[in-house]
């Protein structure tokens, strides 16, 4: 395979808001055609990169380069990017043409031309025939669809979209982010997407950025965040997590898939079993060592012989290791 | 700029927003039936007590005021001065309200509670206060005089109700058109004063209003070159027939009437404070 063209590079970009609060020393570089997702909890500064990739607002320090050029001087109007709200994004006052015409008509593009390309997109977007109708006229779901399609038409470098359907409902939801990924494969094109949804990360993402309190904690791939989280923090947001105090103030994580409850001659520890939770395919056990209590996620088939108040001796097939400091040791 | 089209204000607006507008139609409607008298003292050429209705309709009283030239010429200065004033507030205030709507400056808040000032006096003290300065910029009897003063009488709400209508133009909206490659300026023209423009509009049919009716400071500081139509009115009562008033009235009512009947659309409390709502 070949070397991917960078499309999007930060280096060192710090911007902090007059209160203290923003984001710090960030590096990020995103590849071309790659969708890329920025997931932390409120607050930790996922939109506050995104607005300054988009221009709104400026960095105190570093770069921003796209296509190798830097455009962190540049208000959002001349820089290759194109942004998605949450909600807002449309002009009541004008039709959906009228919406997806004027950055068109802001670049002299030709009436045919523009006509041609609102014509694509929206079937590209599923939302023909719309054309005359006012924004307040269509659903949520809809409005982001014409939002993105406006975004497209002008086909931006990199495509930034702030948590685009989190006003929506949970069914929507998916619907939507299935239909972003198969746009964004079809067009080939950047994307910078942000949530707090981790699940939503995983779906849509080549790599996600996992964020916490102004800094980036990892990047990779949804499998390599969940398989080897490289602080305790990353390994406490994403997915189910159990910690255990260890040796000498380092901690010790497990998944719940990751405990077996078994006969082996070489037992991690022994446990009582307190709770049991059948879920379909998998059941739920919850497990009592000292004053710690586990989840286990046992096979159902494993689980049939287990009874509450048993006693078990516990594997663990994978585990991590923490230090005082939340780095991983192993 | 577009002129809004009835089928973007009904869905720029909102259903809601449209019946009540309807109901507010027929209040006025309620409220203005005392105007009826008026009308038939203004139309009635022999009109003797105690009959309800006059007992011949016709123009003699128009008659009689169109043909006195000082009346004429007040009519005129009327709405030559409404119109400058309302241009010149909406000039003065629309560009202070977006600042206030939209930047944070030092002294943010003197600058805001500037514009109650002018409503916070009893309005003949602040006239005569204004007369004594004026006197000694000679702006006594001038036109800029009362152009200034009319100006500073309705410069609260000209701030005050455009400022709500911009804050409530999402600032995403903006950032969208930003992105899609507009400036600044274009970004204004194109999407925040379309969006602000109910607010400002109800603000400058105020103004329009207010300036048009105002009599104690114009009569002040305009006297003796600038009669407006209710400066004349105060003349009238002692000079004239009394069935002159009644026509000169309505002269007044014509545009207040027109502009609310035209305007009805803009008018509700909502569009007052938010203008446009998007759901
Ligand atoms: N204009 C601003 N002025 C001051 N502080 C701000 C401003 N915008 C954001 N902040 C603060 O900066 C921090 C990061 O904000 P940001 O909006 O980037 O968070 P976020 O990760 O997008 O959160 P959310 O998931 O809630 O959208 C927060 O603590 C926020 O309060
Ligand atoms: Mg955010």
């Amino acid at each position: 395979m070949t070397e991917q063209n960078v499309k999007l590079r930060i280096s060192n970009m710090t911007k902090r808001y007059s209160n203290g609060d923003g984001v710090s020393n960030i590096d990020l570089e995103v590849k071309e055609g790659e969708i890329i997702t920025l997931l932390g909890p409120s607050g930790c500064g996922k939109s506050t990169i995104l607005r300054t990739i988009g221009g709104f607002i400026g960095v105190d320090q570093g770069e921003i380069l796209i296509d190798g050029h830097p455009v962190q001087d540049l208000p959002p109007e001349k820089r290759p990017t194109a942004m998605v709200f949450q909600s807002y994004n449309l002009w009541p006052h004008m039709t959906i043409y009228d919406n997806l015409a004027f950055g068109l008509q802001i670049k002299k593009v030709p009436k045919k031309e523009i006509a041609a390309r609102i014509d694509r997109m929206l079937q590209l977007v599923h939302m023909e025939g719309h054309e005359k109708k006012y924004p307040t006229q269509l659903s949520g779901g809809q409005q982001q669809r014409i939002a993105i399609a406006r975004a497209l038409l002008l086909e931006p470098s990199v495509l930034l979209l702030d948590e685009p359907f989190s006003a929506l409902d949970a069914k929507i939801r998916a619907q939507m982010r299935e239909e972003l990924k198969r746009i964004q494969q079809a067009l080939k094109i950047t994307v910078v997407f942000v949530t707090h949804d981790q699940e939503e990360a995983m779906a849509l993402s080549d790599r996600i950025v996992v964020m916490n309190k102004g800094a980036i904690e990892q990047i990779g791939g949804p499998t390599e965040i969940y398989d080897c989280p490289r602080t305790r923090y990353v390994a406490s947001f994403i997915g189910e997590m159990n910690f255990l105090p260890g040796e000498n103030g380092t901690e010790v994580a497990v998944r719940p898939e990751d405990i077996w409850l078994d006969d082996a001659l070489d037992p991690e520890m022994n446990a009582v079993i307190r709770t049991i939770m059948p879920l379909g395919h998998y059941t739920r056990v919850g497990l009592e060592v000292g004053d710690h209590f586990l989840r286990a996620y046992v096979p159902k088939t494993d689980a049939a012989s287990l009874r509450v108040d048993d006693n078990v001796a516990l594997t663990f097939h994978k585990k991590y290791v923490y230090d005082e400091n939340g780095g991983l040791l192993q | 700029m577009k002129i809004p089209t009835p089928r973007s204000l009904y869905y720029g607006l909102g259903k809601a927003n449209f019946i009540q507008y309807i109901i507010f139609a027929v209040f006025l409607l309620f409220f203005y039936l005392p105007l009826a008298n008026l009308m038939m003292l203004a139309f009635g050429n022999k009109y003797e007590m105690p009959a309800v209705v006059p007992q011949e309709f016709g123009f003699k009283w128009w008659q009689f005021v169109l043909e006195q030239n000082s009346l004429i010429s007040a009519i005129i200065t009327s709405f030559v001065l409404a119109v400058i004033v309302t241009l010149v507030s909406l000039l003065i205030c629309v560009p202070a309200a977006y600042a206030l709507a939209r930047f944070d400056f030092p002294g943010k808040s003197i600058f805001q509670f500037s514009f109650l000032f002018s409503n916070a006096f009893p309005k003949m003290g602040l006239y005569i206060a204004i007369a004594i300065v004026y006197y000694k910029l000679n702006l006594m009897g001038t036109w800029l005089g009362v152009i200034l003063l009319h100006v500073i009488n309705t410069m609260m709400f000209m701030t005050w109700i455009p400022m709500g209508a911009f804050r409530s133009v999402h600032r995403q909206q903006e950032e969208s058109a930003r992105d899609v490659g507009a400036g600044p300026f274009l970004t204004f023209m194109k999407i925040t004063f379309p969006l602000a423009l109910p607010g400002i509009t109800v603000a400058s049919i105020f103004t329009f209003l207010a300036s048009i009716e105002e009599a104690q400071g114009t009569l002040m500081v305009g006297f003796p070159d600038i009669k407006t139509v209710p400066v004349e009115l105060y003349g009238i009562i002692m000079q004239y027939p009394t069935t002159a008033g009644p026509v000169l009235s309505f002269i007044l009512l014509i545009p207040a009437l027109l502009i609310l009947i035209l305007g009805r659309k803009y008018i509700s409390v909502d569009s007052i404070s938010k203008g446009y709502n998007m759901h």
